[in-house]
């Protein structure tokens, strides 16, 4: 069985087929996600997009391995790295320490650790910055700290659950593109989520809009726009314009319900 | 661009580097200066009562004739024996305390029947008095410093089982959540992420305990007179006996010193585990 998957899968790194998780809550069932379905492509960026509540980070916890889906299946191809709105870095290690760890955990040698993980926060622009602790740097830091720390998990898919909203814009927007570059140098699959449909449209090649209560699958954008983009382009603002009508459309629907 | 962004955040982080630094001098010196008041208001209360002629000079010495005594006593062989002894206790006592409550800590943690059991009996017993323990240990183990060892360890050994286990409990999750995704699973999780994280709370469950060991030493010292060891608290129960006041208050300010010298000594720990941390705030 799971070679005819495996073959069928090919190409897919990414994989959900009629996810439903719910979780009891005051004897009754709460629905997270109903019946979701999406593929993501080895090497793809696809955002998915929703309201707070749309089970976006359920999704992400289920392909992660953190959660159990209740019903139907979700697959990852390779391993998982995961990043959240905190950098949750280990706060008692410095930046190489906490990328260290991560390189540890995979099994390689303590030799390599220390150079490897200088490499990758060179990668991130943090060169100079290695023997800093996580309280002695600043938020947009942490978080190139904490892609550091996704890539030295050696992941075939980056799972990113709003990683730049509590980011100031500037920070932000340096951030899309640092993440386009290491994505386009990595060749990673990423799934990234948030609610915001302009840094959606900017990173993804297609966009997922997500229903709220519980959360689904809605529509689904995809996106031309050559590369580099801009948050300040006119038709990425039409594009994401489109999108959060879809939203607000959306949103109304589940308060009405 | 990217380059840029660095730029800025260096400038941010070397903004907080630049904030004009009290200097070390200063630092000790202001967490030094109310200590040292206290310890003046202390003495001149005990002067005054002293001096306004409440007791006797002969039950309650002032200040001057006890430091005078206590010159006297610190090189008589006895003296420094006793404190020998009672350090000996204390450090052994304290030790297999930590052995044991650190035990029972990450068992409890780790086991949820554990926890479910004795997670409660853990924190009642912590409210037990652990000299109330020492008739029963005398009748247990006789009147010998097994019986002290028991009212201690007993004394600080759920302080630090409870330490461990409140780290442990209070680690964020979103912590265990990455070293999840990492790969760190059972022993490697508990290594990498909850005990180095529990370790700030560890270290207060370490600092109260010793403090319930000194206090059940000291206890078990006075009540029961174990064999020819001329411990401390032996010592402050003979001058009692011969109504020596000089002697005994010269022990008990060799009891207060013992007891505020560790206990510093864990602040000082508390303090650097919390910097290191990032749980002070701002440094300042």
């Amino acid at each position: 069985m799971s070679k005819v998957l495996e073959l069928s899968d090919k190409g897919h790194s990414v994989s959900v087929e009629a996810l439903t998780v719910a979780y009891p809550h005051d004897d009754r069932l709460l629905i997270a996600l109903q019946g979701v379905a999406l593929e993501v492509q080895r090497g793809e960026l696809v955002c998915v997009v929703g309201a707070s509540g749309s089970g976006k980070s359920t999704l992400l916890n289920v392909l992660a391995g953190l959660e159990r889906p209740t019903r139907g299946r979700a697959h990852v191809h390779g391993h998982v790295a995961l990043m959240f709105q905190e950098a949750a870095l280990l706060p008692w290690l410095t930046a190489a320490g906490n990328v260290e760890l991560a390189l540890e955990l995979r099994g390689v040698k303590r030799s390599e650790r220390k150079q490897i993980a200088y490499e990758l926060l060179h990668r991130v622009h943090l060169e100079g910055f290695e023997g800093r602790r996580p309280h002695e740097l600043s938020g947009g830091m942490r978080q190139r700290v904490a892609l550091a720390r996704a890539l030295a998990q050696d992941a075939d898919v980056l799972l990113m659950d709003e990683p730049f909203a509590a980011l100031d814009a500037i920070t932000r927007d340096l951030l899309h593109e640092e993440l386009v570059r290491l994505w386009q140098q990595t060749g990673l699959t990423i799934l990234f989520v948030t609610h915001n449909a302009r840094e959606a449209v900017r990173l993804g090649d297609r966009v997922l809009v997500f229903t709220s209560r519980p959360g689904r699958v809605a529509h689904e954008v995809r996106v031309d726009l050559p590369r580099p983009r801009s948050l300040d382009s006119p038709e990425l603002a039409v594009i994401a314009g489109r999108i959060t009508d879809r939203l607000k459309h959306e949103m109304g629907r589940s308060s009405d319900g | 661009m990217a380059e840029m962004a660095v730029e800025l955040d260096r400038v941010e982080v070397d903004d907080l580097e630049q904030r004009p630094r009290v200097s070390r001098r200063l630092r000790v010196w202001s967490s030094l200066w109310p200590k040292l008041v206290a310890i003046a208001l202390a003495l001149g209360l005990w002067q005054v009562v002293v001096s306004v002629g409440w007791q006797p000079d002969y039950v309650l010495p002032g200040p001057g004739a006890v430091f005078k005594r206590l010159a006297q006593d610190l090189g008589t062989a006895n003296f420094d024996l006793g404190v020998a002894v009672t350090l000996r206790r204390a450090l052994f006592g304290y030790a297999i305390a930590v052995a044991i409550g650190s035990l029972i800590g990450i068992l409890v943690a780790r086991v949820l029947v554990l926890r479910k059991a004795i997670g409660a009996a853990i924190l009642g017993l912590q409210s037990m008095p652990s000299i109330a323990w020492f008739p029963l240990a005398i009748l247990l183990f006789g009147l010998n410093e097994t019986a002290i060892f028991f009212v201690v360890i007993l004394g600080a050994a759920p302080a630090i089982a409870g330490g461990l286990l409140s780290g442990v409990d209070h680690v964020q999750p979103l912590l265990i959540r990455v070293g999840r995704v990492m790969g760190a699973r059972g022993l490697g999780l508990y290594r990498h992420v909850i005990l180095p994280a529990a370790l700030p709370s560890f270290v207060s469950g370490l600092k109260q305990g010793w403090a319930f060991a000194w206090r059940s030493l000291m206890a078990g010292e006075i009540i029961g007179i174990v064999g020819h060891q001329f411990s401390i608290g032996q010592q402050i129960q003979f001058a009692r006996d011969f109504a020596d006041s000089e002697q005994l208050l010269a022990i008990m300010v060799v009891i207060f010193v013992i007891g505020i010298a560790v206990d510093s000594v864990f602040g000082v720990l508390d303090t650097a585990i919390r910097r290191r941390w990032g749980l002070l705030g701002s440094e300042a």
